[in-house]
């Protein structure tokens, strides 16, 4: 820490501090500091404590251990009333705003002027909206409904509603994450608007090249402990890098080259109306193509309408060279199709039955035919595979009867990765295979896919998770806005070319 | 905390098959004409339609779903029996004829819940009122009565040889196949699943929709079926017979411990159900109780199945809770 102190105390910041949930230790350490007049990035993997940051400055979680300053004194914040009180405002990625509001009711929520009367003043609120809009420089209508304005304009809702509560501090969770190149010059422009006023503003993103040309300094974190915090001047994106994950990229994500094999799976010019348009592309055994985009761009109702969830309004899906006869999963699997589902909970595992049963789920007419006891399934059989499975995949448990609600995320997701590779597919689909398990975890899910591409299965993978999407693809497919916009080979994919693609700014120069 | 939910219920239907053992040694030293052959017999054949159509309500609530036209079914087919008796068909046709109504009732509750994604609830409280009233549309207010001997000997007699009337035998038969199916089949495994997490079965290649669509079809045949032995055992064809059925066969399944909501059960409890209903209503008809207090004691009991595990799974929950907290504390 710098032995001399600034000459005034920050206006935000959190001191040591420490947060564990479960047994998960989030934070460890973490020292932070906003300062009036100063944009401050937050940087680091997904994992590394971001949001658990955020949370604690908004409110929402309470530090383990040290505490949160304001204006230099501990403050304890009991919810997220609180910090809002104390002029911190949070703008997320994806604003949620009353829709059938007019954005002028939306900013004053619960704070509406009143006529002599006791009614709400709309003329007062909406001319007040309009000043707050001129102030940031953006022509927004205050009088239009919040439905249907894009989320560059639902977050500059947000900011203006933060000014007007006079916020002092201003949090900006990935806002660029799904914005244009237009939209996000727009953002900064209003975010050095809110500096130049003398806000402290936390800024986190993945794009490094945004953090330094918004940011003074920037605080780095790794598996939640504090790494450094120091002035952007003189730092270059490769020291970024290094300090984010201080270990080489290709550790992480061990993906052995393999020669692909023959075609295995082959969509072509699959559409379902409203959602994706004409999507095209083939996967060959062995390897692992990856499909990328923003969060909304369609990738995840491609799984579905390949796998047969969803209904497919044209287009045609071959897997090993022959098209999928019959629809709804059931068909997709006899063709030789698994997917292992974005929502684990609700789509991947019955929580209340037991892992073998889970297991089993896929199987049941082999279970059937194993048994030799007519239409009954044999039990022995089921348990003896999951055991298999359990062990193969490292799964912690205590029994294989246990409900599979009992156990961690992480091991909730290998017993969904263990009823679908039991079916033996030629495709496996994965959709966000690690989405919010723990780091040992989604390293073990990493070399299995790995493994399993070695032994010629063919794998699509869908993940938001950048580093893992370079890490483990031989091919990146970037959709965006339901249409597929780019197909980057290995060795061309970085964060730039493939956000690039999945922002829409190259879509012509890749087609 | 190994203990799943499924464990708690599991033991649920254990407390219901102790209460039938205690009411039927209860019942025993209470009344002298209860414990013997005659009166069980009686008590087991007047149960029976309700038995047989509780079998495939168990499947649909397990599934998550639920069958509330299966009186008013019943009806319309006793109430068609006995017009095509009066029309001088023979049993040997009208059988397959009220059955294959049984089918077309089954079949439209099934496709307005699996095609139309309606509420099964909300369907067959419609349903339940469309076929009572096509019932009377078929009979009218009258009754038909004087059917052949030997059809209604079926109804009443007992197997030769043993004290089990003809319709508890066939009760016997369905509910091993229905236990088979439920607890040892991928069929019953699929329907725990959809019971618990429909998309995640769906997900997994369960064939949700067709599997719903076949329980709803079996609904109303075993329903039909329950509607030709009831008017052979009265000797008494109406529109309004078995009216309100549907909420002891709901009773019974909910007493044996299948959670409403779905993906919980076993047939051994609601079979315990069953019997525990109709062991109960008989002791308390040879007790000269009014039928408004037998009614009574079957909702009491019934809303104390249901509140009951669900207090031991809360205060389960409130005890770990603070001895959680317990262990933060310290």
């Amino acid at each position: 820490m710098d032995a001399e102190t600034p000459p005034t105390p920050p206006t935000l910041a959190l001191v040591n501090v420490g947060k564990a949930f479960g047994a998960v230790q989030a934070l460890q350490g973490v020292t932070l500091e906003l300062h009036a007049g100063e944009v401050h990035a937050l940087a680091g993997e997904n994992g590394a404590g971001k949001s658990t940051i955020v949370k604690t400055f908004a409110g929402v979680h309470r530090p383990d251990s040290g505490e949160v300053r304001l204006d230099g004194e501990p403050v304890v914040f009991g919810g997220p009333a609180d910090a809002q009180q104390a002029g911190v405002a949070v703008i997320y990625q994806e604003p949620t705003l009353f829709p059938d509001l007019s954005v002028g009711e939306n900013i004053f929520m619960g704070r509406q002027p009143r006529t002599g009367l006791g009614r709400i003043d709309r003329r007062a609120m909406h001319a007040a909206a309009a000043e707050l809009f001129t102030r940031l420089g953006v022509p927004l209508d205050p009088q239009q409904p919040a439905r249907g304005l894009s989320i560059a304009d639902q977050q500059v809702v947000e900011i203006a509603k933060a000014i007007s509560r006079d916020a002092r501090v201003l949090i900006m969770d990935e806002p660029t994450a799904a914005l244009t190149g237009q939209e996000v010059a727009r953002l900064f422009t209003v975010t050095r608007t809110l500096q130049s006023q003398g806000c402290a503003i936390l800024f986190i993103s993945h794009r490094l090249e945004e953090i330094f040309e918004l940011c003074q300094r920037v605080t780095i974190l790794r598996d939640g402990r504090w790494i450094t915090s120091e002035p952007l001047a003189g730092l270059t994106a490769d020291d970024l890098v290094r300090r984010m994950v201080g270990r080489e990229l290709s550790a992480l994500y061990p993906k052995q080259d393999v020669v692909p094999g023959e075609v295995a799976l082959e969509v072509s010019r699959l559409t379902r109306e409203g959602v994706f348009t004409d999507v095209s592309f083939q996967v060959r055994r062995g390897e692992i193509v990856a499909l990328a985009g923003l969060v909304g761009a369609g990738r995840s109702e491609v799984a579905r309408a390949i796998f047969g969830v969803d209904r497919r309004d044209a287009g045609e899906v071959k897997v090993n060279g022959r098209g999928i006869t019959g629809a709804g999963p059931t068909a997709a699997m006899d063709a030789g199709l698994a997917l292992v589902p974005e929502d684990r909970r609700q789509q991947g595992l019955v929580m209340d039955m037991s892992i073998e049963r889970n297991m089993g789920l896929t199987q049941l007419p082999a279970l059937r035919r194993a048994g030799r006891l007519g239409p009954l399934l044999s039990r022995k059989v089921e348990r003896d595979r999951a055991r298999g499975w359990a062990e193969r995949l490292q799964l912690k448990f205590s029994q294989l009867s246990d409900a599979v609600g009992v156990l961690s995320g992480g091991n909730q997701q290998k017993v969904v990765l263990a009823k679908w590779l039991a079916t033996d597919p030629a495709v496996l689909i994965v959709d966000e295979p690690t989405r919010g398990i723990d780091v040992g975890t989604k390293s073990e899910v990493h070399r299995l896919l790995s493994e399993l591409a070695g032994r010629n299965l063919a794998v699509l993978m869908i993940s938001s998770d950048l580093p893992e999407v370079l890490g483990m693809a031989d091919r990146v497919l970037v959709m965006h806005e339901g249409r597929l916009v780019a197909e980057i080979p290995r060795a061309e994919a970085t964060e730039e070319s493939v956000m690039a693609a999945a922002t829409g700014q190259n879509g012509k120069a890749a087609a | 905390m190994k203990t799943s939910a499924l464990g708690q219920i599991v033991r649920w239907d254990v407390v219901v098959t102790i209460l039938l053992i205690a009411v039927f040694f209860g019942g025993a030293g209470l009344s002298p004409d209860f414990a013997n052959t005659d009166n069980l017999s009686f008590a087991l054949s007047d149960l029976g339609e309700i038995a047989l159509i509780a079998l495939p309500m168990t499947l649909l609530v397990v599934c998550g779903e639920v069958d509330l036209s299966v009186a008013s079914v019943l009806g319309l087919c006793s109430a068609l029996t006995g017009s095509l008796w009066d029309a001088g068909w023979t049993f040997e046709t009208i059988v397959p004829a009220v059955v294959l109504v049984g089918v077309l009732c089954g079949l439209l509750n099934g496709l307005l819940v699996t095609r139309l994604g309606l509420p099964s609830l909300a369907v067959t409280i419609g349903t339940l009122s469309l076929y009572r009233g096509l019932a009377y549309v078929v009979l009218g207010t009258e009754a038909i009565s004087e059917f052949p001997q030997q059809y209604a000997d079926l109804a009443v007699q007992t197997v030769p040889g043993t004290p089990i009337p003809y319709p508890v035998a066939l009760f016997v038969l369905l509910a091993v196949i229905t236990a088979l199916v439920l607890h040892s089949t991928g069929l019953g495994r699929s329907l725990f699943a959809i019971g618990s997490q429909e998309e995640a079965a769906f997900f997994a290649g369960v064939r949700v929709k067709r599997i719903k669509l076949v329980l709803f079809v079996v609904s109303g045949v075993v329903a039909a079926f329950a509607g030709v032995i009831y008017t052979l055992r009265y000797g008494s064809a109406r529109a309004d017979n078995g009216a309100g059925l549907e909420l002891a066969v709901i009773a019974a399944v909910l007493l044996g411990g299948v959670d409403f909501d779905g993906g919980k059960g076993t047939l051994g409890g609601v079979i315990a159900g069953v019997l525990l209903i109709g062991l109960l209503r008989n002791l308390l008809m040879l007790n000269d109780v009014a039928t408004e207090i037998q009614s009574i004691v079957t909702g009491l009991l019934l809303i104390v199945s249901v509140v009951t595990p669900r207090l031991i799974v809360s205060i389960r929950a409130a005890r770990s809770r603070r001895r959680s907290a317990a262990v933060a504390a310290s």
